[in-house]
């Protein structure tokens, strides 16, 4: 192997894709445009319907409670509320949206006697419908917040302490560290981002320097040079490669600019995610066999094609491939263990979850680093392979 | 010089099963001759010229090419020899300057010498007007003549030319026979394949008619026409491959 002439081969391959416009769409302009517009258009939609529903006066209707007059005209005091007249299709209304929720009261929910038994106030409401949701929200309050008045009155009225009702109040805070916690709820999912990226940030390139090129006629240009096929493998894997982790780093800087200005704040607060700069580079370095794994493979398949549109029908089904154990990786519960270790992908997003959380378990860091170094060799020598072939090479 | 020595190449497909692509083919081609190596569609001038040319292996025999063996030393039959095809093209995103400049690195020449092979080339093909104009850019001609400095940028002693006028006007493809002329006038080693007769006629030392990828004729223009009793190449060559099938 000459390092001089794929270095060569990598230098005019990465100012031929710096004039590509569409690698720069792909590796630079998409994912730095699409995720501020992504999260600000989000916001935005979530602001906009939670702020309609928070102003809106929800009609509702109630039946029962005809003996209770008290409850009834607090009710129809609840500010956000309107009281319509019952009808028998109210559960029908709800589902058509047409009102936000039914009460059902029982009767001689005003009183309490000292034999009664619980009586069961029914709320109906459209499970998932933002608006319909925060009406329930309202009468639960309302009605437990009346239920403790009735209750206090009553107790008050036997000359009793209303205390009773509450001998001790329970409180529930977190302990752990903010950005612990958000790495619990973000941490998976922030590998995937990167597993992703880098993998679609290779795959145009990959197919270009392959495909594209016995397509256009320049490869038997570049095989008639003295250089060897190893050499020009590596020099477009390095491109390929490149190209993967650029479009990594930049997808990262632009979902984390997009995190810290252009969404609401509490949607901040649930992203209060601080990352040190250790972690940033103990997981850089556990995601770097990846995109040598990712660019290669993608190299050897790609090159099977005769045109770059046969390519992308053999390239696109390796999405599934890399998405899913990405997936698998981010979903909480599914922890590193010795035989998930093993599985490509999928041991390096899940040992970068545990480095994001802040856990560094060292002896399987290392066995996962090993692991992928190993895919990665194998999967780059796949690609020297098919280089050397010429039944690949020159396909008819 | 050439020398190839009982040259096979055999392929494997799905539908016809086993194909002889080039049948023991020999010949020799000196410096400061040109040989023309004459075949219909498939009849194996290609994959000759590949072998030749190192892009493919033989399956079995060898050439000597410039003083190589093309199967033990490849990368040095690369190094010494300038190929050409229609079938190699070249990068549309790369200035006329930066693509001879790449073929430059490629053969191992330090930048001084790539800067003065380079001036030197394109003031002899009158490149200069479009020296810094991406390849997309250019027209078929200039194409040619930026094809023809990347394949000179090295001075190799060995020129393989695969159909080299194919598809070209008449302009551009008599840039491309003048050209190939020169380079036997250098006492460069020159091979070509063409389908056209009259090109053969007027720059061919030596011809060879190879059909079904064996070798059927060889010899001079005037040892043909002695040996076939025609005076057309024409006739000679539908005779040749004629009498193969």
């Amino acid at each position: 192997m000459n390092l001089r002439n794929s270095l060569i081969v990598y230098h005019k391959e990465l100012r031929d894709m710096l004039r590509d416009k569409r690698t720069i769409r792909s590796m630079v302009i998409i994912p730095v445009i699409a995720f501020p517009l992504l999260f600000w258009g989000i916001g935005k939609v979530m602001s906009s319907v939670m702020g309609q529903a928070a102003a809106e006066t929800a009609p509702i209707m109630v039946q029962g409670g005809t003996n209770s007059p008290k409850v009834l005209a607090a009710l129809s005091k609840v500010p956000g509320i309107q009281v319509l007249p019952y009808r028998d299709d109210a559960k029908q209304e709800v589902s058509d949206k047409k009102i936000r929720a039914l009460v059902q009261i029982p009767n001689d929910i005003d009183t309490v006697a000292a034999d009664s038994q619980s009586k069961q106030v029914f709320i109906g409401y459209y499970e998932n419908d933002v608006k319909s949701e925060m009406t329930k929200d309202k009468l639960q309050k309302f009605f437990d917040d009346y239920r403790d008045s009735v209750a206090r009155d009553a107790l008050v009225a036997r000359g009793m302490s209303p205390n009773i009702l509450e001998p001790f109040k329970v409180q529930a805070d977190n302990v752990a560290p903010p950005a612990k916690v958000s790495a619990a709820i973000l941490g998976g999912w922030i590998p995937y981002l990167i597993i992703i990226f880098s993998f679609t940030g290779a795959m145009y390139p990959a197919m270009d320097l392959t495909a594209g090129e016995k397509e256009r006629g320049t490869l038997e240009t570049i095989l008639s040079s003295p250089v060897s096929r190893t050499d020009l493998v590596i020099g477009k894997f390095l491109m390929v490669m490149t190209a993967s982790v650029v479009t990594a780093v930049l997808s990262l800087i632009s979902v984390g600019f997009a995190g810290r200005h252009m969404m609401s704040g509490a949607q901040q607060q649930t992203m209060n995610l601080s990352i040190s700069p250790s972690t940033v580079v103990a997981v850089a370095v556990m995601l770097l066999p990846l995109t040598v794994l990712f660019a290669s493979m993608l190299l050897a398949v790609a090159l099977l094609a005769k045109s770059y549109r046969e390519a992308q029908t053999y390239v696109s089904p390796l999405v599934f491939v890399a998405v899913a154990p990405a997936v698998i990786g981010a979903l909480p519960g599914v922890e590193l263990n010795w035989k998930t270790a093993l599985v490509p992908i999928l041991n390096t997003s899940l040992v970068s979850k545990e480095v994001i959380g802040g856990t560094y378990h060292w002896t399987t860091m290392l066995m996962v680093f090993g692991m992928t170094c190993v895919y990665a060799a194998i999967s780059l020598g796949a690609a020297i392979y098919m280089f050397n072939r010429e039944d690949v090479l020159f396909r008819t | 010089m050439i020398e190839a020595v009982k040259l096979c190449k055999n392929f494997k497909d799905k539908k016809r099963g086993d194909i002889h692509a080039v049948d023991s083919v020999s010949f020799t081609c000196k410096p400061g001759e040109i040989y023309g190596l004459l075949g219909a569609n498939g009849a194996g001038k290609t994959t000759t010229l590949r072998i030749l040319a190192t892009i493919l292996a033989p399956s079995s025999g060898t050439a000597n090419v410039a003083g190589f063996d093309v199967v033990r030393e490849p990368q040095k039959v690369r190094a010494h020899v300038g190929f050409l095809s229609t079938a190699t093209a070249l990068y549309d995103r790369l200035t006329a300057a930066e693509t001879v400049e790449y073929f430059g690195q490629l053969f191992g020449l330090d930048s001084a010498t790539i800067e003065r092979r380079t001036n030197e080339l394109f003031k002899a093909l009158d490149m200069d007007e479009f020296r810094d104009r991406r390849c997309a850019k250019l027209s078929t001609g200039m194409k040619q003549k930026v094809s023809i400095a990347r394949t000179l940028i090295h001075d190799p002693p060995v020129m393989i030319f695969d159909e080299p006028t194919n598809g070209l006007d008449v302009m551009a493809a008599r840039s491309i026979t003048d050209f190939i002329r020169q380079c036997r006038d250098r006492g460069k080693t020159v091979i070509f394949s063409t389908h056209v007769m009259t090109e053969v006629e007027k720059l061919c030392d030596h011809i060879g008619i190879i059909h079904g990828g064996r070798m059927r004729a060889e010899g001079t223009l005037e040892q043909l026409r002695q040996n076939y009793r025609k005076q057309s190449l024409e006739e000679i060559f539908v005779e040749v491959s004629g009498d193969a099938r």
